[in-house]
């Protein structure tokens, strides 16, 4: 018997007598949408972790991450849907090379208001998931439409089958005293550009 | 390397040590009271709290009660995402698996991930004993590995060190292992935070086989979650060209979907934060990104056993967060390593027991005794486990496995033998009223000896002689009346 056929044998002989499982409820996705301004409350939610937040109109991009990135040099994704003058371009870099990059600037999927959270899903404009992790400081940009209120709503939109990385906040640590410190091994520096 | 819990004495020899430690009980005291009140600020946010941990058991209890079927699909969606799967039926099975990958690729050292399932495994001695080097990265791993120290929490297995304590550590151990502390290193927080970025980055930048663990496997697509902080996470299962991650076979869930619940609980229950900084998900390889390599073991180690429980079932919902270790009155005051094991506090006193069963060593049956059942941690479970029903239930079987059976004779445990006798002098109105005379007659002697008085003014025993002193030792023992109640209402005819 292999080790596959010995663990779902002890299973099935665990559950021989056990009763049918109960139905899970799904009220908490019944919760009424509150009424006020979800992108300032995702631009709160996004500061309370310490990163920059900054809302610029669809033509002022360029300038907005220019100034975002204040003279770092950034590596990019393909994809980016604004010029990037002077920027690194993905040439798929091992880790060693993009730790020499100072900033990377990519889009965002999703944002999520109630928890200040942007995902990631590694698209065109996001790039592979080590371009937005060895560098230092992270430059993302996120469209308004794109925000939604909770993470129920960000889930509805997602695609399991592309990897995923939700981003609320510069890396963090609590593991000292259980108070949290930023800046660990992520990026140390997240700042998110809303655009209008 | 890291210690192994090995050879423990049971908790109360062990908590009595920790007790008299007042360094570790003022950090414990400091690191629990941050983490309550961080915790219920962020819960008290969330309006539907309560449906979402119905809903959170509800679907757990779902996997639990159909785990060969999701456990079939998992596999099923696994392979055609390019991922390998195995199977391990214990430890030793899942330790052989991890170490068969990383020399299949022949490296000395792997890094990893902080995982519950691995600690549970010794995978790290395991792999030493190949001749692999496996480098702990989360910051509070990273302590307690470089301390040659144990685990004492479930999130942060480092919370009984302060900061001086984890700088002196750092200036003492970092060079053996790697790049050393900076020479100026001050016990500020961002300092240690900032010293641990550098000694591992060599470590991330360099690494070609990357171990993990997983907070959810998702049974239809074949998903990975790993929730974490600082980015360590990401670094290990982005950065290698290899992945092993070691998943509890209790860690499924039906569907993606199901993760609006978990990543809503999770993080307000674990760091008292509305969203940990950094979740990955993977699904099997993705050209072009990250590991184009992937293992996932699947794993029992005594999982079937807790699943054949009843009562005890409910215990395999535990996502790890930590709630309970940080509202337990227990454990706030013994920290993690009385408890002998990687899984401390109230779910680690009901999970050891029904991984390994009961009976079999003392320190294991202790555990459901290392409980006043306050039922806090009940409370605060964001997928309502049940702990102080299970520890009851615990003690009983811990009882019913030392006595006689056939075959082999066990010495009965003190409280099976006193129950025996009260279950005798209860079983008959003669037995109970020669119980109550003797009582009586112990008391009338007892209250000319013994002066001390409970709140309201009754007397109280504050020693018993005997075995009954491990009872006093923490109690006093209010005496009982000189005259029973039988006695009163045969003399005086009910008081008319």
């Amino acid at each position: 018997m292999t080790a596959r056929d010995q663990v779902l044998a002890s299973v099935r002989r665990a559950l021989a007598e056990a009763p049918s499982a109960p139905v899970a409820s799904r009220a908490y996705r019944d919760q009424p949408t509150p009424d006020g301004d979800l992108v300032a409350l995702f631009a709160q939610r996004v500061s309370d972790y310490k990163a920059t937040v900054v809302r610029c109109g669809p033509d002022e991009v360029a300038a907005a991450v220019a100034a975002a990135l204040d003279g770092a040099r950034p590596v990019v994704p393909d994809g980016l849907p604004w010029p990037m003058e002077g920027a690194i371009p993905d040439t798929g870099q091992v880790s060693s090379e993009l730790d020499v990059a100072e900033a990377v600037v990519t889009t965002a999927t999703v944002g999520i208001a109630v928890t200040g959270t942007i995902v990631l899903d590694h698209g065109p404009g996001q790039g592979r998931r080590a371009l937005s992790l060895v560098p230092d400081l992270h430059v993302c940009v996120i469209r308004t439409d794109q925000i939604v209120r909770g993470v129920p709503d960000a889930i509805a939109l997602l695609d399991p089958a592309r990897p995923q990385t939700w981003i609320s906040g510069p890396s963090a640590t609590s593991d000292i005293e259980l108070n949290r410190v930023e800046g660990v091994h992520g990026p140390r520096t997240l700042r998110v550009v809303v655009v209008d | 390397m890291t210690g192994t819990f090995l050879g423990m004495p049971p908790f109360p020899e062990a908590a009595r040590a920790a007790l008299a430690d007042t360094q570790l009980r003022r950090n414990l005291a400091h690191a629990t009271a941050t983490i309550r009140a961080k915790r219920n600020a962020v819960v008290a946010e969330v309006a539907e709290w309560e449906d979402l941990r119905l809903a959170g058991a509800a679907i757990k209890d779902e996997v639990l009660l159909n785990l060969d079927t999701y456990l079939v699909q998992l596999e099923q969606s696994l392979v055609a995402a390019g991922a390998t799967v195995h199977w391990a039926r214990d430890a030793t099975d899942a330790c052989r698996v991890v170490a068969q990958v990383a020399k299949a690729h022949g490296v000395d050292e792997v890094v990893k991930v902080k995982s519950m399932a691995t600690q549970e495994i010794e995978l790290n001695e395991a792999l030493a004993a190949e001749g692999i080097s496996a480098w702990e990265t989360d910051l509070a791993e990273l302590i307690v590995q470089l301390g040659d120290d144990l685990p004492s929490h479930i999130l942060v297995p480092a919370i009984h060190r302060n900061r001086a304590e984890i700088r002196e550590i750092f200036r003492s151990r970092m060079a053996g292992a790697g790049r050393a502390a900076p020479d100026d290193l001050s016990d500020e927080p961002a300092d240690l935070a900032a010293a641990a970025r550098l000694h591992l980055r060599e470590k991330f930048l360099r690494a070609k086989v990357g171990v993990s663990g997983a907070n959810f496997a998702i049974a239809d697509s074949g998903t990975l979650v790993v929730v974490e902080s600082e980015g360590n996470g990401r670094m290990c299962l982005t950065l290698p060209e290899v992945l092993v991650t070691v998943v509890g076979i209790e860690k499924v869930l039906p569907s993606y979907a199901d993760l609006d619940v978990f990543l809503q609980l999770l993080p307000r229950s674990s760091t008292g934060e509305r969203m940990n900084p950094y979740t990955s998900m993977w699904t099997g390889v993705t050209p072009g990104d990250g590991p184009q390599e992937v293992h996932v073991v699947l794993l029992d180690n005594g999982r079937t056993r807790a699943l054949a429980d009843d009562i005890g079932r409910q215990a395999l919902r535990c996502i790890r967060c930590s709630a309970c270790l940080n509202v337990c009155p227990v454990y706030e005051r013994t920290g993690g390593h009385a408890y002998g094991s990687v899984y401390p506090g109230p779910i680690g006193a009901i999970l050891n027991p029904l991984l390994k069963g009961p009976g079999l060593d003392a320190q294991t049956d202790s555990l459901p005794y290392a409980s006043s059942l306050c039922g806090a941690c009940f409370e605060a479970c964001p997928v309502r486990i049940d702990i102080p029903t299970v520890l009851v239930d615990l003690r009983a079987q811990v009882v019913d496995a030392h006595r006689s059976s056939s075959g082999h004779r066990r010495l009965p445990k003190p409280e099976a033998l006193a129950i025996k006798v009260a279950g005798w002098s209860l079983a008959r109105g003669d037995r109970l009223s020669a119980a109550a005379r003797m009582t009586g007659l112990g008391s009338r002697v007892a209250s000319r000896v013994l002066s001390r008085r409970l709140p309201g003014g009754r007397p109280a025993i504050t020693r018993l002689p005997g075995p009954g002193a491990r009872w006093t030792g923490a109690r006093d023992l209010p005496l009982p009346p000189a005259e029973s109640f039988r006695a009163w209402w045969r003399r005086t005819g009910g008081g008319r």
